[in-house]
């Protein structure tokens, strides 16, 4: 078992020649809940495609290693293979492909990745429905196309059912508490929490302290320009949701170099 | 994904590519009215054919080849192509111990197995090899409940008087320039005759294969369903990988009358040339039904995959009242494929019914075309027509265009039409590959999903393997 998950050093990421992510290190050990908040246009949904392997991101220096391997030399669906899962902000409708066939066929590909037997509509049924319940989802959404005319809470629920179902190692989660209702909220944050598990870290990225309530995080870091300014443990969220970013990040500016 | 990375996804062998070597009885390439005569004399056609197809001759040679489709080619030359080819046999086979291995053969490989008790049960196949039916299975078991189902070289020889009444009622020679053509030189192709109140227990199917090289297929295939009789028909089509164009101009007429239903299923996958647009099939073809009874029903659902160019307009006169016409559709070109495709609906009869729904799917340089005509006549009260077009860009160097046209001359009708055009998102595809999913399969699995509302339109086994062939025309364009 590896101790460390994921290890992301001195991390520099440009877009379209902008830099976004400067100088970024950040250590998730097994076990553990890492959030991540900051103000709008911090760079924490680029830090979460990157991580996944968004082709336009590019990364200018520094390393991420993921299992004490070069987690930037795999492909998106070779780092979906290995364990890493993003709970997407915006998720895609695909039309005419149902929710079901598309759990289907992502648990397969990567059960086919680990060698292990694929499952058939049964089996995997049978999960799905007792994981839907948990996340009170109405199972008639399994037989629509995948996200096609799914309200923000389905779709987000939907992104945490089929985190449950594929068991990730490393799960990111970018605001997946947007748009969610308090019942809502609750049922997602227990399919979280469901899932924590001494092999398994997480990365959730917000920009509310409320999520916050329903999953402990070990650690709170805040993000600006690109950069951690600040990390603190969990008692960091209620502090910022009082006083707001700005103590921080006016601190920042002055000991920047201009 | 970049162009650059989709190019690849569209380049898996085409599987039927082989060719049979068999010795074949060949006509020297042209056209003339001894060839006709030929044609009608070897297949010891009754008078009243051989005029009608001379007549249809005389008709042809006044046309000129129409060029109003978006298809871009050369000019064919009409007396370069053999318009007879058949296998040699000795005499008329009577059984399947008398067809050449070699045919069963290919058909095996093809994976039509002509030997009924390897058939699954619930398929009878016409087997049309270059310009002749080389057999026909369950004819007799058919034979039992009245329906007809043969070659059309039989059906002229033990049917005229059907063949009389019908022939040419739905598509007459006059029509255009390759259904004259066709009605010239057809040389064989399928007959299906479902009597009044029969339910026809098994999937009617034809076969058709083309072989000899620089040979035209020019077939025709009648269906005639009297009243309150039901038939569900299967058409597929493979040719080997050849560099020269050849040309099919088959004509299919289809007779419902009062309360019947059939229905027509097509995968084409004619060979549809390779990755720089050398060889390939001209598939210019002519189809039409006719809703002749009251309540009638005719539905067209046709997979095109492959021809270099695709000229096919299914479709449907609805003279009865209460008649009912069906067109469901998916098209795709890849490399330089070109498809212009689409339907007419003729609304004659009161309160009729049609619907459309047309899929098109472009990738590499192909172009795709869907051309469509709803026409609501004077008399037509309360006719109803719903359109459906969408078309999915795969990379930036394909095209696709949709070219409608609604004529209504009766305010009492409905007609609405609805058309997307999309492409497959680099957001989609993200998805699916942070999901597992390789960007292959990604893309097999969007286009699929794409076209399942006319996949659950084709017969069982049919929607699998419409499936598979998407699978394999699709395998590639991600590098």
């Amino acid at each position: 078992m590896h101790n460390t998950i994921l290890d992301i050093k001195n991390l520099s990421v440009s877009i379209d020649n902008k830099h976004i992510i400067n100088n970024l290190d950040l250590e998730i050990k097994a076990g553990a809940i890492h959030a991540i908040m900051g103000p709008n246009g911090a760079g924490k949904s680029t830090l979460a495609h990157f991580l996944t392997g968004r082709p336009e991101y590019i990364r200018e220096a520094g390393s991420v290693s993921y299992l004490g391997a070069d987690l930037l030399a795999l492909t998106p669906e070779e780092r979906a293979w290995q364990g890493i899962y993003l709970s997407f902000q915006y998720p895609v409708a695909i039309q005419g492909v149902s929710n079901i066939q598309f759990l289907k066929t992502s648990l397969n590909a990567i059960r086919k990745k680990r060698n292990l037997p694929p499952l058939d509509a049964v089996d995997i049924l049978q999960q799905v429905k007792n994981n839907m319940r948990n996340l009170q989802m109405d199972e008639a959404l399994l037989y629509r196309s995948i996200n096609e005319g799914f309200s923000g809470g389905e779709k987000k629920r939907n992104e945490i059912l089929q985190m449950s179902l594929l068991e990730p190692t490393l799960a990111i989660l970018d605001e997946t508490d947007s748009g969610l209702d308090i019942d809502a909220l609750k049922a997602v944050a227990d399919g979280v929490n469901a899932l924590r598990a001494p092999t398994r870290a997480l990365l959730i990225i917000t920009h509310y302290q409320r999520l916050l309530d329903y999953i402990e995080p070990d650690y709170i870091h805040v993000l600006h320009n690109g950069r951690i300014i600040h990390s603190g443990d969990k008692s960091l969220g209620p502090t910022l949701e009082q006083k707001g970013y700005g103590w921080l990040t006016e601190a920042t500016q002055e000991i920047l170099p201009s | 994904m970049s162009t650059e990375q989709l190019k690849n996804i569209f380049s898996k062998d085409y599987a039927a590519g082989f060719i049979t070597d068999i010795e074949s009885d060949t006509l020297p390439p042209g056209l003339s009215e001894d060839i006709i005569r030929f044609i009608s004399n070897k297949k010891q056609e009754p008078e009243f054919l051989l005029e009608w197809r001379l007549k249809a001759y005389k008709h042809w040679q006044t046309l000129r080849e129409p060029h109003w489709s978006k298809a871009q080619y050369s000019p064919i030359d009409y007396q370069k192509i053999i318009y007879y080819s058949a296998p040699k046999t000795d005499g008329k086979p009577t059984s399947l111990k008398d067809i050449d291995p070699k045919l069963l053969a290919t058909y095996d490989k093809l994976g039509i197995p002509l030997y009924e008790q390897e058939r699954l049960s619930g398929i009878a196949i016409d087997a049309v090899f270059d310009s002749v039916s080389v057999a026909t299975t369950f004819k007799a078991k058919l034979a039992e409940m009245g329906i007809i189902f043969c070659s059309f070289s039989e059906a002229a020889q033990n049917h005229p008087e059907l063949i009389k009444q019908y022939l040419g009622t739905v598509v007459s020679y006059t029509d255009n320039f390759y259904a004259a053509l066709n009605a010239a030189v057809f040389t064989d192709g399928s007959f299906c005759y479902i009597p009044k109140g029969v339910r026809c227990p098994m999937e009617l199917s034809t076969y058709f294969r083309i072989n000899a090289a620089n040979t035209g297929q020019f077939e025709r295939t009648l269906i005639i369903a009297e009243p309150d009789s039901y038939v569900s028909y299967l058409e597929g089509c493979t040719a080997p990988r050849r560099d020269e164009n050849q040309l099919h101009a088959a004509v299919v007429e289809l007779i419902a009358l009062d309360n019947a239903y059939i229905k027509y299923s097509t995968v084409q996958n004619w060979y549809p040339g390779d990755e720089t647009g050398k060889g390939g099939i001209y598939n210019f073809v002519t189809k039409r039904g006719l809703c002749k009874g009251k309540k009638s029903k005719i539905s067209w659902t046709q997979i095109e995959t492959g021809s270099a160019i695709t000229w096919k307009y299914p479709s449907v006169i609805l003279q009865g009242d209460d008649s009912i016409g069906e067109f469901y559709s998916v098209a795709l070109t890849n490399n330089f494929q070109q498809a212009d495709t689409g339907t007419k609906m003729i609304h004659i009869g009161k309160n009729t019914k049609s619907t459309i729904l047309a899929k098109g799917i472009s990738a590499g340089k192909g172009q795709n075309t869907y051309r469509g005509l709803v026409q609501i006549h004077k008399k037509a009260d309360l006719a109803r027509n719903y359109t459906q077009c969408d078309s999915l860009l795969l990379g930036g160097t394909c095209g696709a265009h949709t070219l409608p046209v609604i004529e209504t001359h009766n305010p009492t009708a409905k007609v609405e039409h609805e058309a997307t055009t999309s492409k497959i998102s680099e957001e989609q595809l993200f998805y699916c590959q942070q999901r597992g999913i390789a960007p292959e399969d990604a893309i097999t699995m969007i286009v699929n999903g794409f076209c399942k509302a006319v996949f659950k339109e084709l017969p069982m086994e049919f929607a699998v393997e419409a499936q598979k062939l998407l699978e394999i025309s699709l395998e590639g364009s991600v590098g």
